[in-house]
């Protein structure tokens, strides 16, 4: 049972919202299995054959991009599985070490394409942190307002990717594009692109938002609620979904704080851990919102805490774009030219769609920082897809790497 | 009830199908290339350079700083600085390039060269029907290529391109005012000087 949890409020009852009570689909719930069960020494193969191994990508449609399962298999039951990196390399870290600050903001675009705002916003909080700069009101709530935007996209992209390869092939995908498609339509009129934004500026935003696209966003926001209820009546009761997703690729609590998993799949094991929360960068402690927490730790509840976390996002968007003030967008003591901080570190982390989104900069006084450092979410919420996966059939390994949520570009960077 | 939630689902996949026939907000796709989404004011695609007057090559805005061959990321801009200068809009004596190669292959369409440009001269246009079956000479653009009037960028950024133009009018008037203080200035000094003479 999926609940709702907020510091604020205390904990909320889930009466409100109607979502299914019944796990009746599910094949085994966590507590019911024995101490280590899912320990690579127990999952031995049944010794009546030989063991096939198979290399799930580069080029698999499952994949989401260039990435390598090595699987090894016993029938249709995985015995080991090895993840292998690195196919989408592209020395990000080291190119950064080698410019200006400013001149690795379009890059970081290019990690989490699907999400390029909170890329920004990570990047921009760390070097403004390491030379103590201020943010104009006005740009801390336009960063909300695409932060949330981000999230509400990926989050409804995810899912539908998620569903399309449980064999629903297109339908989710495609509403969830639309509704993705509008959004993109809001960032393309404000940053010029729809995709490789380049927005945030270390002090605030390139470009303030007109009062037009302020008007469009509140009647994009407006619809976006609705279409959260749509999703949910088309897909969280679904019997077929259900059956293939409750007690699927369980992940304990106790090993995704372990391994450092964060974002929804840490709170899909339920572990109230939100950096919005604990961090309260930027400005959203002004903003009231609940934290969705799941119980099992199953590919279901990591689909039903996005669910979720969509409709926080859409009420954030209401608060904020009821709040936005007037102002200046950029900071006046912000450079851009000739932009040398002190020497120092600094770590700059925000909750991205995906987890704990950081950039971590040494300067050693210098135009360009002495070491340039990403923790990206999806690479680490991917270390433990073993662990999930051994025990399963085939066709959930697929399942419960699409309930991950990963980017490759972020992976391999 | 078993498939209680299938219904559910398929109750709502039927009635987006038939909002598809009464509701034109629904119909999200266009026929490109025969129908097409006019661009919004702020898209970017790649760089080029800024002209005023009829002649290109005299009205570059360019004064080949390299400021923006630095800055820029992907490392796309060559720029060879000239050896003689030529009057600027102002009428002061600069430095112009000789040579000014983007290579749009590699640009990654990020705008931080009109960012850190202190001279207005390079803008984003917003042209992106760009494919060629040359991949190396026909993706490498040269100045010529390049320049584009300050007309075409007001036509395509009208906002920015309005403030631009401000700007460099009232720089304009305010060096004006400059060398013409200088000039009575200069010319007193002479008045005075041929004064004493007599």
């Amino acid at each position: 049972m999926t609940k709702y949890v907020s510091l604020e409020q205390g904990e909320l009852s889930f009466e409100d919202s109607q979502l299914p009570e019944s796990r009746a689909w599910a094949p085994a719930l966590v507590d019911e299995k024995p101490e280590g069960w899912n320990r690579p020494a127990l999952i031995a193969p049944s010794g009546d054959g030989e063991l096939l191994e198979v290399a799930m990508g580069p080029h698999h449609p499952s994949t989401h991009g260039v990435f390598r399962m090595d699987v090894a298999l016993d029938g249709e039951r995985v015995i080991r599985l090895k993840p292998v990196f690195g196919y989408l390399h592209r020395n990000h870290e080291k190119i950064a070490e080698g410019q200006s600050y400013l001149a690795s903001m379009p890059f970081t675009d290019r990690l989490d394409y699907i999400c390029p705002i909170t890329n920004n916003w990570a990047y921009a909080l760390a070097v403004e942190k390491l030379v103590g700069q201020e943010v104009p009101e006005r740009a801390e709530y336009l960063r909300v307002i695409l932060g949330e935007l981000t999230r509400f996209q990926n989050h409804a992209s995810s899912i539908g990717f998620l569903i399309q390869e449980m064999g629903a092939s297109g339908t989710p995908l495609m509403y969830a594009f639309r509704e993705r498609e509008k959004i993109l339509d809001l960032f393309e009129e404000l940053t010029g692109a729809r995709m490789m934004v380049n927005y945030m500026r270390f002090g605030g935003c390139r470009v303030d938002a007109s009062a037009g696209w302020l008007e469009r966003t509140r009647k994009v926001v407006a619809g976006l609620g609705g279409f959260v209820d749509e999703f949910e009546r088309l897909l969280a009761t679904n019997e077929i979904l259900m059956a293939r997703t409750q007690g699927v690729g369980v992940l304990r609590a106790d090993l995704a704080v372990n391994a450092g998993v964060t974002g929804p799949m840490l709170r899909a094991s339920g572990v109230n851990y939100d950096i919005r929360k604990v961090d309260g960068y930027g400005i959203y402690n002004r903003f009231n919102f609940r934290v969705p927490l799941g119980d099992h730790g199953d590919v279901y509840d990591r689909f039903m805490i996005r669910l979720l976390e969509m409709r926080e996002s859409v009420g954030i968007l209401e608060q904020a774009l009821r709040d936005i003030p007037v102002g200046p967008v950029m900071s006046a003591t912000a450079k851009i030219r000739g932009f040398r901080p002190k020497a120092g570190e600094s770590y700059g982390r925000i909750e991205a769609p995906k987890g704990e989104l950081g950039f971590y900069l040494i300067s050693d006084g210098g135009p360009n920082p002495y070491r340039y450092r990403v923790r990206p979410p999806s690479l680490i919420n991917l270390t433990i897809l073993e662990d999930m996966c051994l025990g399963h059939d085939v066709a959930d390994v697929v399942l419960i790497f699409g309930s991950v949520d990963i980017v490759l570009g972020e992976v391999d960077r | 009830m078993l498939g209680e939630g299938i219904a559910k689902g398929l109750a709502e996949t039927a009635k987006n199908f038939f909002g598809s026939y009464v509701s034109a907000e629904r119909m999200t796709t266009v026929e490109y290339p025969e129908q097409r989404i006019a661009p919004f004011e702020a898209a970017r695609v790649f760089p080029f350079l800024v002209y005023d007057g009829a002649d290109w090559e005299a009205g570059l805005r360019c004064v080949a700083c390299q400021i923006c061959e630095k800055e820029c990321p992907p490392k796309c801009i060559f720029i060879v600085k000239s050896t003689e200068k030529k009057p600027d809009f102002v009428g002061k004596p600069q430095f112009y390039p000789a040579r000014f190669d983007i290579d749009i292959s590699v640009c990654m369409s990020c705008q931080i060269c009109v960012e850190v440009c202190p001279f207005e001269a390079i803008k984003m246009n917003t042209e992106f029907e760009l494919a060629t079956v040359d991949r190396f000479g026909g993706l490498l653009l040269d100045r010529k290529q390049l320049a584009k009037s300050n007309e075409y960028y007001r036509q395509i950024h009208p906002t920015e391109a309005a403030a631009v133009d401000a700007r460099l009018a009232t720089e304009k008037a305010k060096a004006d005012a400059k060398a013409k203080a200088a000039a009575e200035a200069a010319a007193a000094k002479a008045a005075a000087v041929a004064g004493e003479g007599a």
